[in-house]
Parts: C-alpha cells; structure tokens; sequence
C-alpha cells in the first residue's frame, strides 16, 4: 500500500501495483453464499465465466471452490448452473 | 544562426520542427491556425516523424496529448481562446497526471461577444489549473520559450504541462526578425524525452487517473503545489543553459530602466515591449520611470517580485484581461506579493486591450502621467469608451 | 479463430480481478472479464468515467492487472487515440517492440451522449482500437438518469413514471446503426449470457483493421430493479424479444448471431415484449391500464427495428 504522505505517494496519483483491488474484501457485503453440491457439478464452468467477481476458483479446469473473501452472493452462479449444482443460502443460518 | 523574418506562429512551429514531438495532436483555432497547418506540412514533407492527430475539438486534442504523454511519448499542442476554454476541464487532468504536455497558446479575447484579437482571458482562465505559464513579448521570445518549456515541463523534479503565450495577431501574425537555434543545437539542448511511467510499459501495467475518495484527493494536490514550488529553480537553470548557447538571458521578471526610477508599469507580452518606448521617451524628458515585463504567471514569482518593486513610489500593473466583479487578474497577485514589504509603492491596476483593443504610446504615458501625479483609481480602464 | 473454450481460457492470469466496489451481479464486470479473455496480446485500456471506471479503480486499488487510464467522461475515445497515437510514433522509432491492442470501455452515457463526439471522431480518424459499449440504458452511477439509450416508457430518476408521464417518452438512438454508418471495420451488439458470441466479437474487434465497435445489453439490477441473480437471464431476454438482435458488421456485411440467427431463421419464437417489460421494476407501472398503449408502441418499435435489421440482414 502506498505512504500516507503526500511526498511518499506515487508521482500523479499512479496506481502502481496492478491487481490490488484483491486486497479489498468485498465479502463482506454479502447476505447469501452459494454452496455446490459436488456430486451434481459437471465443471462446465459456465459459473465461472458469469461470475462478475472472479470468485469461482477454478484449478485445472476444475471448479474447486468460491473465493468467500470475495463473493457478494449475487446468486448468478446458482441461477445459471445448468446442473443446478449451486444454492444460495443465507449467511449465519 | 542567420536571421530570419517569421511570425510567431510560424516560429512556435519552427520549434516543433526542431524538436520533433513524437505526437501533436489539435485543433485549429484563429490565431493559432498557422502553427497547425505550417505543422502538417512539415510532416506531409516528411521533415518530422510526429504523428499529427487532426483531433475532432481542443477538448479531444488535448484529451489524446494526456493518453499520448501518459504513454511515454514527447507530445505537444496549442490553442487560444475558446479551445483553451473548452479544454478546461482536461487542463486540470493533465496537471494531476503530471504530463509534460507542452501548448503554444495564442492568447485571444474569449466569447462573449466573439472577438478573435489578443487579450489573456483565455490563459488567466486556465491559472488555476496547475499549468505552467511563460508569457513572450515577441516572436524571438516566442520561439525561445517554446523550446525552454519542453526542458521545463519534462524535469524530474517539476514534470508539469506548461503553456507557452504569445500575443494573438500582435505576435502571431506580425512578421519580425529573430534567430533561430541550428536543429542539431535544438535537439541537444532539449535532448531524450525522459518518462517515469507508461502505459506502454506491459510489463509494469499501472492504473492512471484513479478515483480519490476525500481521504486521498488532497495529498494528491498538494503534490503539484509541491511540484510548482520546485518550478521556479528549474526555469532559471534552464534559462542559464539558455543563455550559454545563445547569449539572450531569460528571468522571471525582467526590469527596464528600473535601477533608480521612482515610478513603473508592469505588463506582460507585447505591451512590455511597448512600454519600453514610452519608458525611452519619458527618461529623454528627465522623468524617473523605468518598466516591467512579468514573463513568468505560474507559478507566480512573489518572492522576486517583491524584492524588485520594494521602494518603488508607484507601480501601475497592466492587465489585459478582467475578472468581472474584482479587478484584472494579475492585480491582486501583485498586490499580495508586496502586502508584506517593508516599503509598499502604491499600486494601480490598469486593464486594457481587451478584444484586440490597440494601446498606444500616448495612453500608456497617461498611465505614467497618473502615477507621477498620483491621480487616476484604484482600478482603472484604459481605452474604453465609457 | 478466438479461443473460446472456457477451461483453456480459465487457464490464464486474470486480467482483471476481484475487489471492485460494483454492485452484486452487476453485468459490467461479467461482460468487461469477456472482452478481456478475447485477446492473449498485451493490451491497454482507457475508460469513460461511470460505475465501471469508478468502482475499478477506488485510489489505491485497482482491479485492473494491465495498463488502465481514466482521465474523464466524454473523452475515453480521445484518450486511447492519444496511446495509440504514441505507440505508433513510438514503435516507427523502434522503441517498442510488442504488438498491443487497445480497448475502452464507456457506458452508455459516455458513448451515446456526453461522449459521442469523441467516439466519432476516433472512428473517423481511423484508429486502431475496440470500443466497447456497457449499456445498461442510464447515467447509472449519477443516479439512474435518463440518457440517449434509455428504452421508450422506462422509468429513470429524470424521466420517471408519475400519474401524468409514464416515464421516458422518447424511444433510445440506435447508436449501433450510427457508429455503422461510419463505415468502420467492424461492430456488432452482444450480450453476457452469450459469452461464446461475446468473446469471438471482442476478438474479432480486437484484429480489426481499424476501429472497432461492440455495443453490449448490461442489465443493471439496481437501476432496471431486479434481483442481482437475474442479470444473465435478462440480458438473454433481450435478445429473446428481439429488443437488443446480436448481430455484426464486419467489412460491410451485416449478419445476425446467436439466438437472434435463430429467431430469424424460424428456429426460435420471438418472446412477446411483455416478457421483458414484467421482468424489471423499471416498466412496473406499464402493467396499468391507462399505459397499455405504450406497452403497444413499445412492441410495435421492436417489431419494426427488428424488420429493418432482417432486411439489412437479408433474411
């Protein structure tokens, strides 16, 4: 993260370290969290591609998890599913 | 160098020549028409390898200088009135950027009514933005500061945008004689365009012109005070270096006849020259009056100015422009750059020449008539019919 | 041909990430992480001022992984002229040595309206660059206000649905047929939920010979009043009701894609416009009687403009 002064900050108001946006969890907004019944999961990563906050982990071409740090529990994933793998359930139930 | 006639259009274009911006990008507006066209046809002759963008309007002109600049690349444009005017929300952009955006501006009456003529409304419009600014007197000075404030603008220390003024019809058009640098002596003495980021930089992506939230913003301003405070050493360096290769010294703020002279006006662009006329004729009659030319607006040189105007019995500041509602905008700088001098002149404000309005010799020795009688207001209007 | 396969593509470093501050199930960052997985080249983005410019670069975080610049509203079209413009200066002298491509992103404001001259004026200028158009029919991030691509009877926050105006009266330009009638290498409409049609789009934009346009549906669930799991099933009902066809202009030909291909072809029915009136809260009080006959100019101006585009077409 940048210095707190002035004279310490990058010249023009720069962001220089790309991606740091990840530092900022936006999980914390949400109110619902997808969860993925694995055995329905085809991995055809069609919730991956909608998520608009890249927080479908995939490895290997495997979807293998939700970034919670970062999802806002729009429920896209669970909408589109085609296996209908996802549901959304509400936080602290 | 040999000699040569041009006008001061032609002249900044000359310098662009010389220096080989790697993009200009404008829009043509009266009376800064020349440069552009003597420009393209530089490059459709293949004398420069710039890529020259014919922007749809001066917003989206100087809109490409910021994406050309924040890219790396040594870019340049120019303007006058109503194309400053519509630039001015980018102005401040490019300042915050800290883009070394270099810009001839024309200076010309803006709207309303239309009027094409010189006056520096457009460019005492713009000083709040965070632009350096250099006002010439004439073609010669001109040239030379258009060639000084790409060495300006692109220093390590300063990385600001600057303009560059020049008097509209009255330097623009008007041809005269000056000499011009060799183009090898130009490219030496500008040399490599330095930058510290770019866009083009793939392999380090950054992420320019951000949003601030109220925790940010001010630091980020402060920044360019900082760096316009670190200005004003880098033009004097430069003009020393100026100096060694052509002879001709640039200051600040450049006094004639002021060494024993009771009384003075101050002007800035061509009206300075005038001055000096008036100044010659008024010393032949045994008067004790000298003049001042302000060649440098932003940042504004307080310091040296209230060493150089302490002791003065009077000073008129000449202005060819108004805020509506106050006085001429050069006025109360001055006026706050001597509050704290031990010996204040007394100080009168003279606005004049708006919308191309000539000023003659006779009027401004009524200015002088007014100081040495101490008659005449506070704020005065000289020239118009009332 | 663009690489389309969504494992080979998930494969790749992210070029643009998370921790954004835009809405849940916002359709910008869905349609913006497309764009981006069109091209492997190294890129540059310039972007409009709006929700995605502001939410994606919150000093000092960005979630742009490649070089991003913002410098204002109308002017993204300008801005990237400028980097284009200096790359070109700079790779004639040899000081740059990869092949980069350069996209922006604008909303609709900033493209149909407060923009529209720097857009043309690009275009029109010839540079090579793919400008991509986030619709989501309003000045979203001001507040929802009514813009030039705000659909007829919509209610926006200047144009609302009161007891005597059934909010927006006029129906949006068609800036698509605009930005054509520059004659411009390539341009097309698209839509999230389409992601193989999107990003072969973005690809194709991308390797133009020039400018390039791509104007994509972008469902706001706060704005069109739905709920944020639905932006994809909407912007699918767009194209289903012929309002937003897919289609292209790729070196003078026009051609429709994808379900709208389909609509035309008689292989799929075209939903009724209601479908899509009833989906979002923004045309609630269309479903009253005294605005049944907005609803009818409403279907009538579908039918037509979908007419025309066949017959450009040629279907």
């Amino acid at each position: 993260m940048p210095g707190e002064r002035s004279s310490e900050m990058e010249e023009g108001a720069v962001i220089i370290e790309p991606g740091s946006s990840r530092k900022y969890k936006t999980g914390d907004w949400r109110s619902k969290r997808p969860e993925c019944d694995e055995l329905k999961c085809t991995n055809c990563l069609i919730c991956w591609i909608y998520c608009p906050d890249n927080s479908i982990i995939v490895e290997n071409g495997k979807r293998v998890g939700f970034k919670l740090t970062h999802c806002k529990g729009c429920g896209i994933c669970a909408n589109q599913c085609p296996a209908k793998a996802i549901t959304m359930r509400e936080e602290g139930a | 160098m040999a000699i040569i006639a041009m006008n001061g259009d032609q002249a900044i274009a000359l310098s662009w020549r010389q220096i080989d911006p790697d993009v200009v990008a404008a829009y043509p507006i009266t009376p800064q028409t020349i440069i552009v066209e003597q420009f393209s046809e530089f490059v459709a002759d293949g004398l420069v390898n710039t890529e020259f963008v014919c922007a749809e309007s001066e917003h989206s002109a100087l809109s490409i200088c910021i994406g050309s600049a924040a890219s790396g690349a040594r870019t340049a444009t120019a303007t006058a009135s109503a194309g400053l005017a519509f630039m001015w929300e980018v102005l401040y952009v490019a300042s915050a950027m800290r883009l070394p955006i270099v810009m001839a501006v024309a200076n010309r009456a803006l709207s309303g009514p239309i009027n094409i003529h010189c006056d520096h409304s457009d460019s005492m419009g713009a000083r709040d933005s965070g632009w350096i600014q250099l006002y010439g007197e004439n073609v010669q000075e001109a040239y030379d500061n258009s060639l000084m404030a790409f060495r300006i603008a692109e220093h390590p220390e300063v990385r600001l945008p600057i303009m560059t003024c020049l008097d509209g019809f009255i330097v623009t058009h008007s041809l005269e004689r000056f000499e011009p640098l060799p183009d090898d002596v130009v490219k030496q003495f500008v040399g490599e365009f330095k930058y510290r980021r770019s866009l083009l930089d793939v392999s380090k992506p950054v992420s320019m012109g951000p949003f601030d939230g109220t925790d940010y913003y001010y630091e980020h301003k402060y920044a360019q005070v900082e760096a316009m405070r670190r200005t004003i050493p880098v033009i004097n360096s430069v003009a020393k270096d100026f100096a060694k290769l052509t002879g001709r010294e640039y200051q600040l703020i450049e006094p004639y006849k002021l060494e024993d002279a009771d009384y003075a006006v101050m002007a800035m662009g061509s009206t300075a020259g005038t001055l000096k006329e008036t100044v010659d004729e008024l010393r032949a009659e045994g008067k004790k009056v000298g003049s001042i030319k302000l060649r440098l607006f932003r940042p504004f040189p307080s310091a040296e100015l209230m060493k150089m105007l302490e002791g003065l019995k009077g000073v008129a500041v000449m202005d060819r422009a108004i805020s509506i509602g106050a006085s001429g905008p050069l006025f109360p700088e001055v006026r706050s750059a001597l509050y704290e001098a031990k010996h204040r002149p007394k100080l009168s404000n003279y606005i004049y020449g708006l919308g191309g309005r000539d000023v003659r010799p006779e009027e401004l020795r009524s200015v002088y008539n007014d100081l040495m009688s101490g008659s005449g207001e506070t704020v005065n209007y000289l020239g118009v019919r009332a | 041909m663009t690489v389309t396969n969504l494992k080979l593509i998930s494969e790749r470093e992210d070029r643009f990430v998370e921790g954004h501050r835009l809405c849940a199930g916002c359709a910008e960052p869905i349609i913006a992480r497309q764009v981006l997985m069109a091209t492997e080249k190294p890129i540059v983005v310039s972007n409009a001022t709006g929700c995605f410019e502001v939410s994606t670069s919150n000093y000092p975080f960005t979630s742009w992984n490649v070089p991003w610049i913002h410098s204002a509203f109308e002017n993204a079209a300008a801005t990237i002229s400028g980097v284009e413009a200096a790359y070109n200066a700079l790779k004639r002298k040899g000081k740059i040595k990869e092949d980069i491509r350069f996209v922006t992103f604008g909303g609709d404001g900033a493209t149909y309206d407060i923009g529209f001259q720097a857009i043309s004026g690009a275009i029109e200028r010839g540079h090579h660059f793919l400008y991509i158009c986030l619709n989501n029919e309003a000045y979203m991030n001001t507040g929802i206000q009514r813009s030039g691509a705000t659909s007829m009877g919509a209610s926006t926050t200047t144009c609302p649905a009161g007891t005597c105006v059934p909010g927006k009266r006029e129906f949006p330009k068609d800036l698509t047929k605009i930005i054509i009638a520059h004659d411009l290498p390539y341009a097309a409409q698209a839509s999230p939920h389409n992601f193989k049609d999107l990003i072969e789009k973005a690809g194709k934009g991308f390797e133009a010979n020039g400018p390039a346009f791509i104007n994509v549906i972008a469902p706001c669930p706060r704005g069109w009043r739905f709920d944020s799991a639905k932006t994809i099933e909407i912007s699918k009902l767009a194209v289903e009701t012929c309002l937003w066809p897919l289609y292209e202009f790729e070196n003078g030909k026009w051609q429709l894609t994808g379900d709208s291909r389909r609509i035309a072809e008689g292989g799929k029915k075209q939903l009724p416009i209601t479908d899509w009136l009833k989906s979002q809260g923004r045309f609630s009080h269309l479903t009253k009687e005294k605005w049944a006959g907005v609803v009818v100019e409403i279907q009538k101006n579908v039918d037509k403009k979908w007419g025309e585009l066949l017959k450009l077409c040629k279907q």
